[in-house]
């Protein structure tokens, strides 16, 4: 597989939200408003890369018995690295999303990622895979989170278009699974055509 | 085996104990500028550095700057909180001199996008601007006060009101130096068992 494929099978064939459905927790919370959706998918996207090239790197010298708390200390340093550069110089973004970014650490995503892909690739294409899966995850959230803010609020990434309020519900929590539900019937029945 | 696990975490570690030294600053400058920029929105103009100070009122202690300008005291700048429907509703809350509340600014809140968020909106926070408690009453309408509550959030509205309340009674303590027995400086939670959809028609 060229590092192209690598890249783009993250967005469509294996798009972590729409079609293998992992890491729900982050998905349905943040996506509140289409900002949220992606400032929490290029968190996710930054760690993913990061874990994935350093455990793709380490992988060969980690005895299999210990490879799973190992990944989650290499990613949990990642996260607070992030955390802590979000806190010095995007305060803003932090504020809104700060409870979020220690659970990228659960993400299943970012460990999955590593338990099915970069412990057995190479440095380069673990980045790729990560970058793609992180492209996916983020083109997911922020659609998600459009679509919410949009229905929701009569917003798009903060403009609002319409005075008053939107039909609250999808504002809330579950608004967040009846958009996303129809979000994956949408995306299913498109790749499906394509796939034909 | 463990030695290799031990290897990953004092690299792990070094690595964080490097980011945190290189972020620590920005973090303290960023933390520094929010709070000035939070204390300029609520008082008037004043000269040199807030002076901050803490007291404690009914047993819980309130962080409050006091600003000046020609020698004079001109305002406190008091951060005070209630319950909200999610989680705590923290304010900064700005006292002229002349005991009346020059501007409120949420500091954190955690309540629901679209509902209790617009606490943070001028359209419901501006009405605590040049409010006087001596003339009337912080409490929501619904509850025999004066404040005009968000459609659909009386929760917060009420945790909002609390909290300038609170800060009221915390200026009160400041100005007299001792601490009084008043019932909203002791951060009563409103009670509210309801859900906020209840009050849809409150306005």
């Amino acid at each position: 597989m060229g590092k192209f494929q690598l890249i783009t099978k993250g967005l469509i064939k294996e798009n972590p939200t729409f079609v293998l459905l992992l890491g729900m927790c982050p998905t349905l919370a943040t996506t509140t408003s289409a900002i949220n959706g992606m400032s929490m998918g290029l968190a996710t996207l930054f760690v993913l890369v990061l874990s994935n090239m350093a455990i793709s790197a380490t992988a060969p010298y980690i005895p299999d018995k210990v490879r799973i708390p190992a990944y989650i200390v290499i990613i949990a340093a990642f996260v607070t690295i992030l955390q802590f550069i979000m806190q010095a110089f995007t305060p803003d973004i932090y504020k809104t999303l700060g409870l979020f970014i220690p659970l990228i650490v659960v993400n299943c995503i970012v460990l999955g990622r590593a338990e099915a892909f970069a412990n057995k690739n190479s440095v380069v294409d673990s980045a790729c895979d990560g970058i793609g899966i992180g492209i996916g995850f983020t083109f997911a959230l922020t659609l998600l989170g459009l679509v919410r803010e949009i229905l929701g609020a009569g917003s798009a990434f903060g403009f609002k278009f319409i005075s008053g309020d939107g039909i609250l519900v999808f504002v809330l929590a579950p608004g967040a699974f009846m958009a996303l539900a129809y979000l994956i019937v949408l995306f299913k029945k498109v790749t499906a055509k394509k796939g034909e | 085996m463990t030695l290799c696990l031990f290897a990953v975490c004092i690299v792990s570690s070094a690595l964080l104990a490097a980011v945190y030294a290189v972020t620590k600053e920005p973090i303290e400058a960023a933390e520094h500028a929010k709070t000035i920029s939070a204390i300029s929105q609520v008082v008037p103009e004043f000269e040199g550095d807030p002076v901050s100070d803490t007291i404690e009122v009914a047993g819980k202690k309130y962080p409050y700057y006091q600003v000046s300008k020609d020698g004079k005291p001109v305002g406190y700048a008091i951060t005070s909180s209630a319950s909200g429907y999610s989680g705590r509703v923290t304010l900064m809350v700005g006292i002229t001199a002349d005991r009346v509340i020059y501007n409120t600014t949420v500091l954190s809140q955690a309540e629901t996008p679209g509902l209790g968020a617009k606490c943070t909106e001028p359209e419901f926070a501006d009405q605590f601007k040049k409010w006087n408690p001596a003339e009337k009453v912080l409490k929501v309408k619904k509850d025999g006060g004066d404040v005009d509550a968000i459609t659909a959030s009386t929760i917060t509205s009420r945790a909002y009101s609390l909290a300038v309340e609170t800060a009221v009674a915390v200026f009160d303590s400041i100005m007299s130096g001792n601490a009084p027995d008043i019932e909203a400086a002791s951060g009563a939670t409103p009670e509210c068992s309801g859900e906020e959809a209840e009050n849809q028609e409150t306005k």
